[in-house]
C-alpha cells in the first residue's frame, strides 16, 4: 500500500521523464516494426548526442532566463550565427590561434548578452523586443562578416576539440573497455554522492526515503548509465562534446539548486516585488541570466561550427525555438519561478528522440515540424492541467 | 420563464432614487416596508455537502435568508464559508455536491455562475473583477454589454452609469479609469455594477478587508440603505464589529458545519459572543498582555520628507518625526492613503518614494540605508501588508520562503547549506505554530493565516531590531490574530521595538504603547497609551492641522 503509494508520487514527480521513455519505446517499436533496425545503436545514440548538444547547452542558458519571469531570448539563433562567424573568419581566414580565437568568441558572445542585458534589467526594457531586435542585428552583422558566403573547412586541430571521440585509438576492444571504465567511474562518483548526503541526512536526524527506493533508484540510473556507455564504447568511443555537456549541465544545476545566487534567480521570477523587499538585487539577477544566455549561445555556436565544418550564413535558424520548447516541456514555468536544469535536458533530450526517431522512420520534415509544435502544446498542455488538478484537489 | 426580474430591478432603482430624493419622507418608506414584507425565505440552502477528495469541506450545512434582511456569515479561515457560496453561486456546479439550493421557492441547479446570475444572485469577491485601464462605465456593463452585440451603446452604457453611480453614492465621472480610483470606490462600482445586473440577492465576501474605518462604515451604510430599499444581502467578514452594526441575523459555520444562526434583537450578538461560537470556546484576551519594558530610543526619524514618484510635486510624506524605543509598540493610525505604507517604505531602504530626504537615527547613530539590503543589515524588517503581492513567493515552498531575506545566514561562499535551512525552517515552523503539512510544502496552498505566520517567520530570522509590520492581521481569523498578538509581544519582551501600521482600530488600541496619527502625509497627533481612544484618534485626523507636527519634533 505504502509501496505503491511511493511509487506514484515518483512517477508523478517524474511525469516528463516517464513520458520521454515512452515516446523512446514507442518510436523503438515503430523502428522495430518498419524493419527500420533499432533506437538502439551504437551508431544512434552517438548520433543523438552529436545532433542535441547544442540544444542542451542553449537549453540550459534559456531555463535562467525563463526563471527570471517567464522570459525568453529570441536572440540566440542569430547570436550562432554571429559567433560562428566570427570564428570562421578568425580560425579559417585569418589562421589566429584556436584558443586565442575561442576566448574572443566567448568575449564576443558575453558583450553581445551583456548589452542586451543592461536593457532588459537596468532600463527595463521588454526581454521580447530587445532579444526581436537583436535576432535581426545579429543575423545582419553576421552576415556583413561572412560576406553572405559560408566558410569551411576547419582545420582538424579545431575540429578535435568538439568532434572527436575519447579514447582516440584504434583497438575496438580497448575503445570498450575505457568506455566503459568512465561510464564506471561516473556511475561511482554518483553512488557515492548519494551515500554521503544520505549518511549526512541520517546523521542530522532528517526524513530519508526508503532504503529499497533508494537502492533501486540507483541501480536504475547506473544501469543505462552504464548501458549507454556500453554502446558508445562499441562504435568510436565517447563523443567529447559529452564532456562538455556534462560539465555544463552539472555546473548549471548545481548553480541553480544550491547556490545563493541561483536561489535568486527563482525568487525574482516567482515574486519580484517580494524579492526585492528581501533585499535581493533583482536588476542584477536579470542581467545575469540573459549575459550568461548569450554566453552560452556562444559555446554552442563553437560547437555547432565543428560539427557542421561550416560557418554559414544561416546557422543557427530557429535555434532559439528549439530551446525554449526544450525548456517548457521539460517543465519550466511559461511565468517564470519554477523549472530546473534536469528537465530542461530532460526536454531537449526530448526534442532530439523525436526528430531522430521520426527521420529513422523516413517521415518528411514538413509533417515532422507539425509533429513537433503539437507535441510542444500537448506537453505544456498537460504540464498545466495536470497543476491545475492538483490545485483542485486542495 | 421568471419574467419579474426586470420589474423588481426598476423597482428597486425607483425605492433607491426615492430615498435620494426624498430620504425623510416616512410614508414612502412605509410603502416599500409593505412591499417586501414576504415570510417565505428568498434563499434556502438545505443540507448542502461536499467533498473534496479526503476532505469534507462542508457537512451538512443549511442556510437561511428572508427577503429584506441583512445575514451575516462568520467564521474562521478555512471554515468552509467560501466554499459554500461557490455552491450558492455555481462555481461548484449542480452534481459536485449533495443538497438543495431554494430560491425564491425554486429549485436551482446551477451549472455555472451565469446561471445564478441570471437569476439575480451576485457575489462581489474580495479579489476585486474590474479591468483597471477600462472607464467605470465600459467596466460597469463588461460582458452584459449595453446595445447590440455588434454596436455597443455608449451613450446608453453612460448614461446608465451615471444613474448606478448616483445610487451607490460615488461622486466620480464613469468615463474615469478604474486605475485611477481608490480601492474603497472601486467597491462601490463593484456594488453598481451587481446592481446593474438586476441584483437579488447581494453577496460580499469580505468587502471592507482592505478598506480603512472610514470607508468601511460607508460601504455598511450604504448596505443598510439597500435594505430599507428590499435588497436582500449575505455579508461574510472577519470584521465582528461591522457583522454586529449592520446584520440582522448572522450564521456561525465552523469546521465545516453550521454551528448556530443569532438573530439580531433575539440573541445576544455581541463581539465576544460570537467569537465564542466562531473558536468553539471563549477568547478570555483578544489582545494578550505584556510586561511594559521599555527602554532607549531604538530608531529616530527626523524631518522625513518624500515624494511621490509619479508626480515629482506631490509630497506622500511631510515633515515626519517618529520614534520608536526598544520593547515598545508603537502605532500608526490613519485613513487609508495617508502615507503610512509608503513611510514605512521609504524608510526601509527607501523601497518606495523619490526626493527622500531627512535624518534616520538607529541607537543614536545617524545612518544612511540606500537600499534594502543596507537597511536589513541594519537590523530593520518591515513586514509587508500586502503578502501575496509584495512578501511572499506563493509557488516556492515554506522552506525557502522563510530564509529568503537572510540567505547569507544559511550559506557558505554562496552555497547554500540545505540542511541547516531545513532545520531553520522547521524552527519557525514550530516557534509560530504554523500548520502545515512540511516546510517543503507551496506557501500558495497555505491559509491567509498561515501564509502571515511565514511571512513573519521569514522576517523573524532576519533578527530584526526594528520590526515594522504592515497591517500584520489583515484578512486572517480571530484565532491567528491572537497568535500574531503573542509572537509581538514575544519579540517586544526580548528587546525589539516594533512599529505597528494598522486600520483596525481595536488592535491599534489593544496593542500599542503610543500611536501616532498619521493623515495626509503628516503626523498629525501623538496619544500615549492612555489616551488613545477611537475619539482621539478620529479627533486628531479631522483636526487639519499642521501646527502639532512641529511641536512634536522637538521631543
Amino acid at each position: 500500500m505504502k509501496a505503491s503509494e511511493n511509487f506514484l508520487n515518483i512517477l508523478k514527480k517524474n511525469t516528463m521523464l516517464l513520458a520521454l521513455v515512452v515516446v523512446v519505446l514507442l518510436f523503438q517499436a515503430l523502428v522495430a516494426i518498419g524493419g527500420k533496425g533499432s533506437m538502439f545503436t551504437p551508431t544512434n545514440i552517438t548520433n543523438l548526442i552529436g545532433q542535441n548538444s547544442y540544444v542542451v547547452i542553449l537549453a540550459t542558458g534559456m531555463l535562467l532566463c525563463i526563471l527570471t519571469g517567464g522570459n525568453i531570448d529570441l536572440s540566440i539563433g542569430s547570436v550562432v550565427a554571429l559567433v560562428g562567424a566570427v570564428a570562421g573568419t578568425l580560425i579559417v581566414n585569418m589562421r589566429v590561434n584556436i584558443y586565442l580565437s575561442i576566448f574572443i568568441c566567448l568575449l564576443i558572445g558575453t558583450a553581445i548578452g551583456a548589452w542586451q542585458g543592461y536593457w532588459i534589467a537596468y532600463r527595463r526594457i521588454p526581454a521580447f523586443i530587445v532579444t526581436l531586435a537583436g535576432m535581426l542585428m545579429w543575423r545582419g552583422v553576421a552576415l556583413i562578416v561572412l560576406n553572405g558566403l559560408t566558410i569551411s573547412p576547419f582545420p582538424q586541430s579545431y575540429l578535435n576539440y568538439f568532434t572527436s571521440f575519447f579514447p582516440n585509438v584504434d583497438d575496438k576492444a580497448a575503445t570498450l573497455a575505457i568506455s566503459l571504465l568512465i561510464g564506471a567511474l561516473a556511475c561511482a562518483a554518483f553512488i557515492a554522492l548519494q551515500i554521503v548526503s544520505r549518511v549526512q541526512k541520517l546523521r542530522k536526524g532528517y526524513a530519508v526515503e526508503g532504503l529499497i527506493g533508494f537502492a533501486a533508484r540507483l541501480a536504475l540510473i547506473s544501469a543505462v548509465t552504464l548501458a549507454s556507455f556500453f554502446m558508445l564504447g562499441s562504435h568510436n568511443g565517447i563523443p567529447v562534446v559529452l564532456f562538455l555537456l556534462a560539465v555544463i549541465v552539472l555546473a548549471y544545476g548545481y548553480f541553480t539548486q544550491n547556490s545563493v545566487p541561483g536561489r535568486h534567480l527563482y525568487a525574482v521570477g516567482g515574486n519580484e516585488k517580494a524579492a526585492a523587499l528581501s533585499g535581493i538585487n533583482t536588476n542584477k539577477a536579470i542581467f545575469f541570466a540573459y549575459t550568461n544566455m548569450a554566453f552560452l549561445t556562444a559555446v554552442a555556436a563553437l560547437v555547432c561550427v565543428a560539427r557542421f565544418n561550416s560557418s554559414a550564413p544561416t546557422a543557427g535558424t530557429n535555434y532559439e525555438m528549439d530551446a525554449i520548447g526544450a525548456c517548457y516541456i521539460g517543465g519550466a514555468s511559461a511565468y517564470g519561478g519554477t523549472g530546473t536544469v534536469g528537465g530542461a535536458v530532460i526536454g531537449a533530450i526530448f526534442m532530439g528522440v523525436l526528430n531522430n526517431g521520426m527521420s529513422i522512420l523516413g517521415i518528411d520534415a514538413n509533417w515532422q515540424r507539425a509533429v513537433k509544435g503539437a507535441v510542444l502544446l500537448a506537453a505544456v498542455i498537460f504540464d498545466v492541467t495536470s497543476k491545475q488538478r492538483k490545485a483542485a484537489l486542495k | 420563464m421568471r419574467d419579474y426580474g426586470a420589474v423588481s430591478y426598476d423597482y428597486f432603482l425607483i425605492g433607491s432614487f426615492q430615498r435620494l430624493a426624498h430620504a425623510s419622507r416616512p410614508d414612502f418608506d412605509g410603502v416599500i416596508c409593505q412591499m417586501k414584507n414576504e415570510e417565505k425565505p428568498l434563499l434556502e440552502m438545505k443540507s448542502i455537502t461536499k467533498l473534496f477528495p479526503g476532505v469534507k469541506a462542508l457537512d451538512n450545512v443549511s442556510l437561511s435568508v428572508n427577503k429584506g434582511e441583512i445575514h451575516a456569515l462568520v467564521g474562521e479561515n478555512g471554515a468552509g464559508k467560501s466554499t459554500l457560496m461557490n455552491v450558492l453561486s455555481g462555481i461548484y456546479p449542480y452534481g459536485s455536491y449533495t443538497g438543495d439550493i431554494i430560491f425564491e421557492g425554486g429549485v436551482c441547479k446551477f451549472s455555472k455562475i451565469k446561471d445564478s446570475e441570471s437569476l439575480g444572485i451576485v457575489i462581489i469577491h474580495q479579489e476585486l473583477a474590474l479591468v483597471p485601464y477600462m472607464t467605470i462605465g465600459e467596466n460597469m456593463f463588461l460582458g452584459n454589454e449595453r446595445g447590440s452585440s455588434m454596436r455597443i451603446n455608449w451613450d446608453e452604457t453612460y448614461a446608465k452609469t451615471e444613474l448606478l453611480l448616483k445610487i451607490v453614492g460615488l461622486q466620480e465621472s464613469p468615463y474615469i479609469q478604474i486605475k485611477d480610483i481608490g480601492v474603497g470606490k472601486q467597491q462601490l462600482v463593484e456594488i453598481a455594477k451587481a446592481i446593474a445586473k438586476k441584483v437579488k440577492l447581494l453577496i460580499l465576501d469580505e468587502p471592507t478587508a482592505s478598506l480603512n474605518e472610514m470607508d468601511s462604515k460607508k460601504l455598511l451604510d450604504l448596505l443598510l440603505d439597500f435594505k430599507r430599499d428590499g435588497m436582500t444581502s449575505i455579508l461574510i467578514s472577519h470584521k465582528l464589529n461591522e457583522v454586529s452594526y449592520v446584520a440582522d441575523k448572522i450564521t456561525v459555520i465552523r469546521d465545516g458545519a453550521t454551528i448556530e444562526t443569532l438573530e439580531k434583537g433575539v440573541d445576544d450578538i455581541s463581539e465576544s459572543r460570537i467569537i465564542k461560537s466562531m473558536v468553539g470556546r471563549e477568547l478570555t484576551d483578544r489582545f494578550p498582555k505584556r510586561e511594559r519594558n521599555i527602554g532607549e530610543v531604538s530608531l529616530s526619524v527626523e524631518n522625513w520628507n518624500v515624494s511621490s514618484p509619479l508626480q515629482q510635486n506631490r509630497k506622500i510624506c511631510d515633515d515626519v518625526c517618529i520614534n520608536i524605543r526598544k520593547g515598545e509598540v508603537v502605532g500608526i493610525s490613519g485613513l487609508m492613503g495617508s502615507g503610512r505604507t509608503e513611510l514605512a517604505m521609504s524608510i526601509f531602504g527607501r523601497s518606495y518614494g523619490d526626493n527622500i530626504n531627512g535624518k534616520l537615527i538607529i541607537n543614536g547613530k545617524e545612518v544612511q540605508l540606500k537600499n534594502v539590503k543596507q537597511a536589513i543589515s541594519s537590523k530593520l524588517a518591515y513586514v509587508t501588508e500586502d503578502r501575496k503581492e509584495n512578501g511572499l513567493i506563493l509557488e516556492s515552498t515554506i522552506r525557502e520562503n522563510t530564509t529568503l531575506a537572510r540567505m547569507d545566514k544559511i550559506s557558505r561562499n554562496y552555497i547554500i547549506d540545505k540542511d541547516l535551512e531545513i532545520k531553520v525552517a522547521n524552527e519557525y515552523k514550530g516557534k509560530l505554530n504554523t500548520k502545515c503539512s512540511s516546510v517543503e510544502q507551496t506557501v500558495g496552498n497555505l491559509s491567509g493565516g498561515n501564509q502571515q505566520k511565514v511571512l513573519l517567520s521569514k522576517w523573524m530570522f532576519a533578527e530584526p531590531e526594528i520590526l515594522i509590520l504592515d497591517e500584520p492581521t489583515r484578512g486572517i481569523d480571530v484565532g491567528a490574530k491572537h497568535e500574531i498578538y503573542c509572537i509581538i509581544n514575544d519579540l517586544v519582551s526580548e528587546g525589539s521595538a516594533v512599529l505597528m501600521i494598522s486600520s483596525e482600530m481595536p488592535e491599534v488600541l489593544g496593542m500599542c504603547d503610543r500611536v501616532y496619527v498619521m493623515n495626509e502625509g503628516r503626523i498629525v497627533g501623538e496619544l500615549s497609551g492612555e489616551e488613545a481612544t477611537q475619539e482621539a484618534i478620529m479627533a486628531c485626523i479631522l483636526k487639519k492641522d499642521g501646527k502639532q507636527n512641529k511641536e512634536m519634533c522637538r521631543v
